[in-house]
């Protein structure tokens, strides 16, 4: 269903922003540096990149090759020093409003309880406390913490509280989700339960998702489409490839189909390729 | 286990020193005992004189006027605190302009300024409140511009991606963040309003118990000036024991310190 993303839509039209075809996401030859134009740090750059609604990507990359960066100027947090960012197909100004961002580091209010954490995203949209309340119980409920709806964030373990944030992120109903490394943190076990979650929970409302790891596995048994980086400075795409697995899938059985080692050899050769490439290339420059 | 063994110990520490104090001074050990109770008193004249002050009630108007001055004092001082932490925080230019006025009205020793609201304020208890509020203000001036100027950026960035405007983000991150810090300094805060209060009735006023222990010192009444120091202490310790049942009520949040190192 999701139109092929092997090309970019040029044709993008200024009096119909919102055209239905218009992919969620979209940047174009986007750069970023931080510091000064001359002498700053440019951490990516020549960044091409489209997600169609309901897709998910997974970027994949170095550690400090600038996904985060990448998602940071998706949501609007940080703005590119060139290129666009075009939220179905308008150009962004400020904060991303129809994305949710999900980040590695804990990110709930350590003053208020898993329901009000939750609760207080729907405030933003008007919705009054007594219905918020009824809705992150149910949120709550579906990401399993129906139990600790009145703990705070420092009694509940590190899963829990990633599901507590997930819950959170859901509960406004975003068309975008953009994920840095949410599940890093956790232990591999707790990162495939929270895994088949996020996928038991997008399948049921799928939206279009960027989601950012280092771990590749974990990559290919999300997403729909894995996008790969080199490293910094100047990161770029190195490559895109489409995952051929049927869904729904289970993170752990998914691991064992002879399609997800064929994909994981082929994405690990060009990563590896381009990277000795890159590494090539800066020893010849330095001597 | 060790609550009943803490509980024995710190009472045999006071009772070890009351017992040092009335050899001391009972007996004509290191001096004749008219010296030594004179410069010293003894613990059992100090603690009759305790109980014929609260007996007669004439204390509880004074207790009640330092009461009065150091809630007033606290309240005010909090109450600036927190408006001028919050405004320097939110405004970088004002905070950069202000800085060293700032130190240095901190660095000004604020016994000094106790004649000068004297005569301002009168004798009464403005004069102490004021003093007092010099204290508070700015313990929690710097604790809630440090509380909200290290608000973490990651809540504040999740907070403002789930579309929170200025006023909310007020409300559910910069105030609570600003709030915990004050708590934090709630014990001294509250304890340099109490000594504003006493400082400045010890300088000047006709009630409270600092006028009571200055009272006393005026003719070398030894005895009275340790009672006033006892009731003083007792009413300390009352106050604090109040202010750690408001902050473990408030502070439900924030985890056991005993599972979070000595944060």
């Amino acid at each position: 269903m999701a139109p092929s993303v092997a090309h970019r839509r040029r044709e993008r039209s200024i009096l119909m922003p919102e055209s239905p075809n218009a992919p969620a996401v979209s940047l174009r030859s986007v750069a970023i540096t931080f510091g000064s134009k001359v002498g700053g740090y440019t951490a990516v750059q020549h960044i091409d990149l489209t997600a169609s609604p309901g897709e998910f990507i997974a970027i994949v990359g170095p550690t400090g090759c600038g996904k985060s960066t990448l998602l940071n100027a998706s949501a609007g947090l940080l703005r590119p020093s060139e290129g666009e960012v075009e939220i179905f197909g308008a150009p962004l100004h400020g904060l991303n409003g129809r994305a949710g961002y999900l980040f590695q580091q804990d990110a709930l209010m350590p003053w208020k309880t898993a329901l009000q954490n939750v609760a207080v995203a729907l405030e933003p949209k008007g919705v009054s406390r007594k219905e918020a309340e009824a809705k992150a119980r149910d949120w709550l409920r579906r990401v399993g913490l129906a139990a600790f709806v009145d703990r705070y964030p420092h009694m509940l373990s590190g899963g829990q509280r990633k599901r507590v944030a997930l819950a959170q992120m859901l509960i406004r109903d975003p068309e975008i989700l953009l994920m840095d490394e949410p599940f890093g943190p956790l232990d591999a076990q707790t990162r495939q339960i929270m895994g088949n979650l996020l996928l038991d929970l997008w399948a049921a409302n799928r939206k279009a998702v960027l989601f950012v790891t280092h771990d590749l596995e974990e990559a290919i048994a999300l997403a729909d489409r894995v996008v790969v980086m080199s490293a910094g400075p100047e990161a770029g795409i190195i490559g895109e490839f489409a995952v051929p697995l049927s869904r729904p899938r289970d993170i752990a059985e998914v691991r064992l189909e002879p399609a997800f080692h064929h994909i994981h050899k082929e994405i690990w050769a060009s990563l590896r390729t381009e990277v000795q490439k890159a590494y090539a290339q800066g020893e010849g420059a330095s001597s | 286990m060790n609550r009943l063994k803490l509980i024995l110990l710190q009472v045999a520490v006071g009772l070890g020193f009351l017992l040092l104090w009335h050899v001391l001074t009972a007996y004509p050990i290191l001096a004749p005992t008219k010296q030594t109770q004179f410069f010293f008193s003894t613990p059992l004249d100090v603690l009759a004189r305790v109980w014929k002050e609260f007996a007669s009630g004439e204390i509880w108007r004074h207790l009640w006027i330092t009461l009065v001055e150091t809630i007033l004092a606290f309240a005010f001082g909090a109450g600036g605190g927190i408006l001028f932490g919050f405004l320097f925080a939110r405004r970088e230019l004002l905070a950069a302009v202000l800085d060293p006025y700032i130190k240095a009205a901190n660095a000004l020793p604020r016994v000094v300024l106790a004649p000068i609201f004297a005569l301002w304020f009168g004798l009464g208890i403005w004069s102490k409140v004021a003093l007092g509020f010099t204290l508070v203000f700015f313990i929690v001036f710097f604790n809630v511009y440090q509380g909200v100027r290290e608000v973490s950026p990651v809540v504040l960035a999740n907070a403002r991606m789930l579309g929170m405007n200025e006023r909310q983000l007020l409300r559910h991150v910069y105030w609570p963040a600003a709030l915990t810090w004050m708590f934090s300094s709630l014990h001294t805060s509250v304890g340099f309003a109490l000594v504003g209060a006493v400082v400045g009735e010890y300088l000047g006023s006709s009630a409270g118990l600092g006028y009571k222990i200055h009272e006393a010192e005026s003719v070398f009444d030894v005895t009275g000036v340790f009672a006033g120091m006892v009731i003083l202490s007792i009413f300390v310790i009352l106050i604090d024991f109040v202010v750690t049942l408001i902050e473990r009520r408030l502070l439900v949040w924030r985890p056991a310190p005993s599972t979070n190192g000595q944060g």
